[in-house]
């Protein structure tokens, strides 16, 4: 970062200028998208498709929920993201401290069987999964779309990451103090590693809110499509109703934007630990 | 029983819900997809016959594959340099000490709170061939076979820009600033000392980047479902479109051959992004 | 009732024997230094008694029981840790009350059960008031001195008024000046609680200022055990005796002279080619011609015109208090204790050198142990 670029007034413009220009260039599609969330259909390709709104109609995104069944969605995509999350905060809580504080055989062993599963995303284990899941009768329900998602080699691997920064000592004085596993655990190892802990949870979230592949898969009735899969009816849509599904990708991305502008620090840290040395 | 079989059992007991996920839901349906690809079913799904290994001969040979593979490769050639390079670009960019830097930091990040569907929809907003925006453009028309996946790559390379952004922009911040001061005492103009010195240094973090952009690359399908369909003309079937439109019974011994090649494939480029970043990492320091 | 007692207690970790068949008994009430290098087997035996490591080998009894099954939290020990322990997220309160939460203790009705919280908030400020933490009992550990880090580390390990206490190198984190402050607090907080103290540490001062009885191991085995001056003026071997005092004792290769039979008769031993003379006693059942090694303590060489010693200075180290002397004698580095006022002396000086006889100890060059 050099700071002669910036002593004359004129560099500093410059700059702004580009600034500017990129985030114009980053910020033009979803803005686009917007406006065309809010123009009336016919109206906007006959004014030309101009880059700003024609016609608005500010009640679309109310119009979402009534014509467009988001309440549902909504409801879906949150209790499937919360059982997704829940669930793997505490598998891999639990694992991962099995992998720090105990010791046990195969303790190696297991732990590259759980690393191994990171090659095998939902998209290549997609048929018999759907197989089983089906089979079982959980198409077109909570526990099919959360069931595969319970437990995951990333998130144990984080808090390993995390739990490996609790001096062994600590774990020493608390079962002299009369602690087991399960009580340092609830005391003393999650409260201690609560940033990690965060950081975790907000990608987790993240990740099972935005799920695309598996709920395509094993949803086939309208009533149960999360808020991403209500999305793909965008190509199928007549271009009356297209403001509507455009102002429900806008919804889609409204949890996600909350949840970055509040807890941003905690993503950044999570996705650079692997990231950046030093 | 002593203290270290009550520590052993507690351990597998804490390890048991996360075993029992992954073998239902990892393990198992890795064995199943060879299973499946040595039969072949019945159209009703109620019969399945042996075929054999021939199966995964065929289909790992034949041209439906090939295409596949083509396509995603493609993919991944057009959306991590381009993604990685606008990443740095923003990131260098963003890396200032001006008044109000923060915003432009959070507008470029931006990108990181849409989903892949979300980032479909608005591409289609600007690419769909009736309406959208940018339709006339030619050169990454979603009408034509021959651009479409262009298309769709771009709306990847969007979406993508505020999570390559965010890691690079890290990786730029711990460079430490001596280095860069030392290197404008030594006479570097600012593109020599961002190619020859910074570059070097945040190498391990790109080389990261690369192999989480070439891992999503892979697993490309839901901008193919939103956007075309496939289409037009199969050009923009990337092999997870062509598994997940494998699952009707008749067609998913071929499905679950593609699979297992999608897997070895992942496998393989995993491996050897591995080694390299291994060895870059040794070498660098 | 508190007396801890080691019996041929062996610890291995795989073929690493750490400590190997350890006899020893820390008497009721005592304060115990578990003496040695690192590595020597003294944290391993400490943590054995914690009940942190298990015991492979032997018995190993607190007060009347044998405690190698029984769990750590039911042992009725404290232990102060080298890093303190104390939980980053807690306040001192909070941490000092921790073995209090769910152990049972016996309380005055002769019942033994779980203390209310009254109970517990009682005993935390009185062991903070003893300490002189009142102030901050609201704080973390991460705005607390290294000084005061340790006091609530004893804090904590005195809360449960354990039959023992153990300690592993608690002064090991402070700076000097803090360190033998402490030392005198440790000791008072020892007399005013009458428990048993197992303390570990490498350092031999603390050892000999601290310790009722001194322990010294070393590759895992017990070399003497004995009282800190017992300790000092007779070791048992070579090793207890360079390991105790600073600078470490003088030795030296000889050989047993014995001249004339009877009254008239004297024992020697020769350095070199110089004859130093011994007591009868200490070289009692040694036959003529026997090789030993010679221990003459830095402050027991004194300079004396006709002393039978020659030693070459090499360097003079002043101490303000006193006076380093590093000689060669018969090519061994020799080490002469001075007081300030006596006379100086210079670098390639020969020092004539003498010893009391009774402060000369001999050693047997293959057991190392001592002679006779």
């Amino acid at each position: 970062m050099a700071t002669d670029l910036h002593r004359t007034t004129r560099a500093r413009v410059a700059w702004y200028a580009l600034l500017t220009a990129l985030a114009g260039v980053v910020l033009f599609p979803a803005y686009m998208t917007l406006v065309r969330a809010l123009s009336q259909p016919r109206e906007y390709v006959l004014a030309g498709q101009p880059p700003w709104p024609v016609s608005p109609e500010w009640d679309v995104f109310a119009r979402a929920f009534t014509e467009g069944d988001m309440g549902r969605k909504f409801l879906v995509s949150a209790v499937v993201t919360g059982c997704i999350v829940a669930g793997q905060l505490l598998t891999a809580t639990l694992a991962a401290y099995a992998f720090t504080f105990l010791r046990f055989p195969l303790r190696r062993t297991l732990f590259v069987v759980f690393m191994a599963t990171l090659m095998l995303p939902i998209e290549v284990t997609l048929i018999p999964n759907v197989e089983t899941v089906r089979s079982l009768g959980w198409l077109n329900s909570y526990p099919g779309l959360v069931g595969p998602f319970l437990a995951t080699a990333f998130g144990t691997f984080l808090l390993r990451q995390g739990f490996r920064g609790i001096p062994r000592d600590l774990l020493d004085a608390s079962q002299l103090d009369g602690f087991g596993h399960l009580a340092f655990l609830r005391r003393v190892a999650i409260p201690v590693t609560r940033p990690v802990v965060a950081s975790f949870a907000v990608i987790a979230f993240l990740a099972a809110w935005n799920q695309y592949t598996w709920p395509r898969a094993v949803v086939t009735e309208g009533r149960w499509e999360t808020v991403q899969i209500g999305l793909k009816s965008v190509a199928v849509e007549t271009v009356d109703r297209s403001n509507i599904a455009f102002a429900a990708a806008i919804l889609a991305a409204v949890p996600i934007l909350l949840l970055l502008i509040f807890l941003q620090r905690h993503l950044v840290r999570g996705l650079t630990t692997g990231a950046v040395k030093g | 029983m002593t203290r270290r079989t009550r520590e052993a059992l507690l351990a597998y007991a804490m390890l048991l819900p996360s075993l029992v996920i992954f073998a239902w839901f990892f393990f198992y349906p890795l064995y199943r997809l060879v299973e499946m690809g040595l039969h072949q079913k019945n159209r009703a799904g109620t019969a399945e016959r042996w075929v054999g290994w021939s199966q995964f001969s065929d289909v790992l040979g034949g041209d439906e594959f090939r295409e596949g593979v083509r396509i995603t490769g493609t993919y991944v050639l057009y959306t991590v340099p381009l993604g990685l390079v606008l990443g740095v670009l923003l990131a260098v960019a963003a890396n200032r000490r001006l008044k109000g830097i923060k915003v432009f930091q959070a507008i470029f990040s931006s990108t990181i709170a849409t989903s892949v569907a979300v980032a479909s929809v608005i591409f289609f907003v600007l690419l769909n061939p009736q309406v959208g925006y940018f339709s006339s453009v030619e050169w990454f028309s979603l009408s034509d076979p021959d651009t479409a996946l262009r298309g769709v790559a771009l709306s990847s390379v969007w979406q993508n820009l505020g999570l390559t952004f965010v890691i690079v922009l890290a990786g730029l911040q711990a460079v430490p600033e001596e280095v860069d001061e030392a290197a404008t005492l030594d006479g570097y103009g600012p593109v020599r000392r961002f190619f020859r010195v910074t570059l070097p240094m945040i190498s391990p973090t790109l080389l990261f980047l690369v192999v989480v952009l070439v891992i999503f690359a892979l697993q490309a399908f839901a901008q193919s479902d939103i956007l075309t369909g496939g289409g037009p003309l199969g050009s923009t079937e990337t092999l997870v479109w062509k598994i997940f439109n494998s699952q009707q019974p008749l067609d998913q011994g071929v499905g679950a051959v593609m699979a297992v090649g999608l897997f070895a494939i992942t496998l393989v480029v995993s491996l050897a992004q591995f080694l390299i970043l291994e060895r870059r990492v040794h070498y660098g320091n | 009732m508190s007396e801890v007692a080691f019996d041929g207690v062996t610890k291995r970790f795989g073929d690493v024997t750490a400590v190997d068949q350890l006899t020893l008994t820390v008497h009721d009430g005592e304060l115990l230094v578990l003496l040695g290098p690192s590595g020597c087997g003294k944290t391993t035996a400490l943590r054995m008694v914690a009940g942190l490591e298990a015991v492979t080998e032997g018995e190993l009894r607190i007060g009347d029981r044998v405690v190698n099954e029984v769990e750590a939290k039911d042992r009725d020990v404290a232990m102060v840790f080298q890093s303190y322990a104390l939980y980053p997220h807690m306040t001192v309160a909070r941490n000092i009350e921790s073995p209090l939460v769910t152990r049972r203790f016996d309380t005055g009705d002769g019942v033994r059960r779980k203390l209310s919280a009254a109970e517990r908030d009682q005993r935390v400020r009185d062991a903070a008031a003893s300490l002189g933490l009142t102030e901050l009992l609201g704080r973390k550990p991460a705005a607390l001195s290294g000084g005061q880090r340790q006091r609530v580390a004893l804090a904590r390990a005195m809360v449960a008024r354990p039959s023992a206490f153990l300690m592993d190198e608690p002064l090991s984190n402070l700076d000097a000046k803090l360190r033998v402050q402490t030392r005198i607090e440790l000791v008072e907080l020892h007399r005013r609680l009458g428990a048993t103290f197992v303390y570990v540490t490498h350092d031999q001062v603390e050892a000999m200022t601290m310790a009722d009885r001194i322990a010294v191991l070393d590759h895992g085995r017990l070399q003497q055990v004995g009282p800190p001056q017992a300790v000092y003026e007779r070791p048992r071997n070579l090793f207890v005796a360079r390991f105790i005092g600073s600078p470490p004792m003088n030795t030296l290769p000889g050989i047993v002279v014995r001249a004339g039979t009877g009254d008239g008769g004297s024992t020697t031993v020769r350095i070199g080619s110089q004859d130093l003379p011994l007591r009868a006693a200490t070289a009692e059942g040694l036959a003529d011609g026997t090789q030993v090694v010679v221990g003459i303590r830095p402050e027991d060489l004194v300079v004396d015109a006709d002393g039978p010693l020659k030693a070459e200075v090499r360097a003079v180290e002043w101490l303000g208090h006193e006076r380093l002397v590093v000689c060669e004698l018969h090519d061994q580095r020799t080490i002469v204790r001075q007081p300030v006022g006596a006379a100086p002396v210079g670098v390639g000086e020969v020092l004539p050198l003498s010893a009391d006889p009774a402060r000369v100890h001999l050693f047997d060059p293959r057991t190392t142990e001592r002679l006779p």
